[in-house]
């Protein structure tokens, strides 16, 4: 049995539906991420599980039972905000016991579990600290380890290293990560960012307008994406606007609009004349110079328009013959190469065939 | 620089005389003034030696011709008096206390209220103070007067239980209504600026972790409402204790405080130096509270 499942969960606000008919499942010990842009109703589908807010229909069930109208205190499911909300009269010591305290438990054993807490993230020297001393990396630890001290059967996080510099952000992925290994808790995360997403979680549902749009692990998200909408919101991608012009056994070929046909493995539910878009991600993009090979296939001329050097990696922008522009990342792992083409340059970019997808346009 | 610095000397030297006149130095007058003996016909004795070798024996010999300590003497030679700095002390207290119940949840509400409605609520709240403190007080004698249709519902109800009717004006109660009814006000104000910035995701945070309505707010709302809970009580407080007009119009002849007895020294009894040393004690008091207070608001680590 799943640890939370939501069925048909619909909550509207007046005429706007920020949650339209959400259903998912979620077993113990996952690492669950809701991803989506902002106003895309994940941190409203959040607020559903806590228990701060009703849906309008549908039904959650933890452990099998609906708690849909249980409040959030008789939950057992804690949440680590995105503000951290830490209790700013309370030192780290009082802040961890608070869920303790709240479950009635002797203070001896609080006094021990908030100890051995307070070590396992590694600020027993910050105990009698108020918030306010603390950097930001201390208090995301002290949220972390208030949110899981009485071990909650699941753990929700409301962008919880948004408000943290890029390095420290990295670092406490990782500390996430490790965390999550060791307590076994079920963790749902919330994030805008894809990056974060896909370091994290063994499992995405990406989110838009209210619904998810797709759920998978992360290198399928990435790999296969359902549509346009996580083509594009998941990392960089070319798309190039096709049309289906035949299928023939297990085949459809497209026609690239103003650079050619090309085959590619038939889409079930695929019809002649359907619409859409070729989606290639910059990395699969491989670049020549014009006089070192011809002999490839999925071959087109073009030249470097621009390219922007970010140490590991460049990404080049190429202007096909026709117009259509590409970006190509190449990896700069050769020593003394970290540069393969000038702008200006002719080339000829190519890529493997099952590189290449097609996500038609939704009806 | 130089030039800020003049400026800012030149901007705080017109408040800074102004205090000096009219508070430090009337203030020396009182202290001295403690220390005098009273004129035969109010106001204060000559500061000159004492004439005759007797007047010297009563005077006290001490050199220093025309001061003395007897108004201390007296003060702390009566029981009466102490009695009247408690009573003053607990009615002080009890107004305090009642207003911050009865405001607590006004400034909740105001602080939980839509941002637009917040200032007509604050506009509610100060509206009394547009009519004259006195007239307010004598409209309280009119409500609380044994005519009154209050009066008259109270003693019914009384009856109704076979107690004997009672004389709601000119008792501890009604001093009690007045000081409450003026000072609520102050204790409000500073309860709402406080209650007013809580973060209200530590609620919810606190609700996540288990904490019902009643937890939620005793271990998060109250103790971060604290310093404004010590500044509205320091705002009713000292003025309680010092106020004479509402006991002097609700109270009975048993009711007077600090206040009532330090006006009789100077505009009934007319001994001036007594008045003085009544009013240092009052002050002396008022500035123990007040340190208290302060002790008590300010934040437990520094900011």
């Amino acid at each position: 049995m799943a640890l939370l499942e939501l069925r048909n969960v619909i909550r509207r606000f007046g005429d706007f539906t920020a949650v339209d008919n959400v259903s998912l499942s979620i077993e113990t010990g996952e690492f669950f991420t809701l991803l989506g842009p902002s106003g895309c109703g994940k941190t409203t589908l959040l607020r559903l599980i806590a228990g701060f807010d009703t849906p309008d229909s549908g039904q959650i069930l933890l452990d099998g039972e609906d708690i849909a109208s249980t409040p959030p205190e008789k939950r057992s499911i804690h949440t680590v905000f995105q503000s951290y909300a830490l209790f700013p009269h309370m030192t780290v010591t009082d802040n961890v016991a608070f869920p303790l305290k709240m479950s009635k438990v002797a203070p001896a054993e609080i006094r021990k579990r908030v100890e051995k807490a307070l070590e396992e993230v590694q600020l027993s020297k910050f105990a009698h600290r108020f918030p306010h001393e603390l950097s930001g990396g201390q208090k995301q630890r002290v949220a972390f380890a208030r949110g899981l001290i009485n071990r909650p059967r699941l753990l929700l996080m409301d962008e919880p290293l948004g408000a943290l510099d890029a390095k420290l952000r990295e670092d406490m992925q990782r500390e996430l990560i490790n965390l999550q290994k060791e307590v076994g808790i079920t963790f749902i995360f919330v994030t805008h960012s894809q990056d974060e997403a896909l370091a994290l979680s063994q499992r995405i549902a990406v989110m838009n307008v209210g619904k998810i749009e797709q759920i998978g692990e992360p290198s399928t998200i990435y790999s296969a994406p359902a549509n346009r909408f996580i083509a594009d919101f998941i990392g960089k991608i070319n798309l190039m606007e096709a049309g289906v012009t035949h299928i023939s056994g297990e085949d459809m070929t497209l026609e690239i609009d103003g650079l050619g046909t090309i085959t590619l493995p038939l889409k079930p539910a695929v019809q002649p004349g359907d619409r859409g878009v070729i989606a290639i991600r910059p990395e699969q993009v491989k670049v020549y110079a014009l006089a070192e090979r011809t002999e490839v296939p999925h071959a087109y001329t073009g030249k470097v328009l621009d390219f922007l050097y970010v140490g590991d990696v460049t990404t080049y922008v190429i202007e096909l013959d026709n117009g259509v522009r590409m970006e190509a990342l190449l990896a700069n792992s050769a020593p003394g190469r970290a540069r393969f083409f000038e702008v200006d340059d002719p080339v000829i970019v190519s890529w493997p065939q099952e590189a290449a997808q097609f996500l038609p346009d939704q009806p | 620089m130089n030039k800020f610095r003049l400026t800012r000397w030149l901007i705080s030297l017109p408040p800074t005389l102004f205090l000096l006149i009219f508070f430090v130095v009337p203030s020396l007058i009182m202290i001295v003034t403690s220390f005098r003996y009273p004129g035969e016909y109010g106001g204060l004795a000559p500061l000159t030696a004492p004439e005759t070798p007797e007047a010297a024996a009563t005077q006290g010999d001490s050199g220093l011709y025309g001061l003395t300590l007897e108004a201390y003497r007296f003060f702390f030679s009566d029981i009466l008096y102490a009695e009247i700095f408690l009573k003053s002390f607990v009615v002080a207290a009890a107004s305090t206390l009642i207003c911050l119940i009865m405001a607590y949840p006004v400034a909740m509400l105001i602080a939980q209220s839509a941002k637009k409605y917040r200032n007509l609520m604050i506009l509610l709240v100060v509206l009394p103070f547009a009519s004259n403190f006195l007239i307010r007080i004598y409209a309280w004698m009119i409500i609380l007067g044994p005519e009154s249709a209050f009066s008259h519902l109270i003693n019914s109800i009384l009856q109704l239980f076979g107690f004997e009717p009672v004389m709601l004006l000119f008792s501890p109660f009604a001093v009690l209504v007045g000081t409450v009814y003026v000072h609520l006000p102050f204790m409000i104000l500073p309860l709402y600026t406080n209650l007013e910035k809580h973060d209200p995701v530590l609620l919810d945070a606190a609700q996540d972790l288990g904490a019902n309505r009643w937890q939620r707010f005793w271990l998060v709302t109250w103790p971060q409402s604290l310093p404004g809970v010590y500044s509205g009580a320091a705002l009713v407080f000292i003025p309680v204790l010092g106020m004479f007009a509402i006991p002097d119009i609700l109270g009975g002849t048993g009711d007077i405080l600090i206040g009532n007895l330090i006006k009789d020294q100077f505009l009934g009894t007319r001994d001036w130096p007594f008045g003085s040393t009544l009013s240092i004690m009052l002050m002396l008091a008022v500035l123990g509270v007040t340190g208290l207070f302060t002790l008590l608001a300010r934040p437990r680590t520094p900011k």
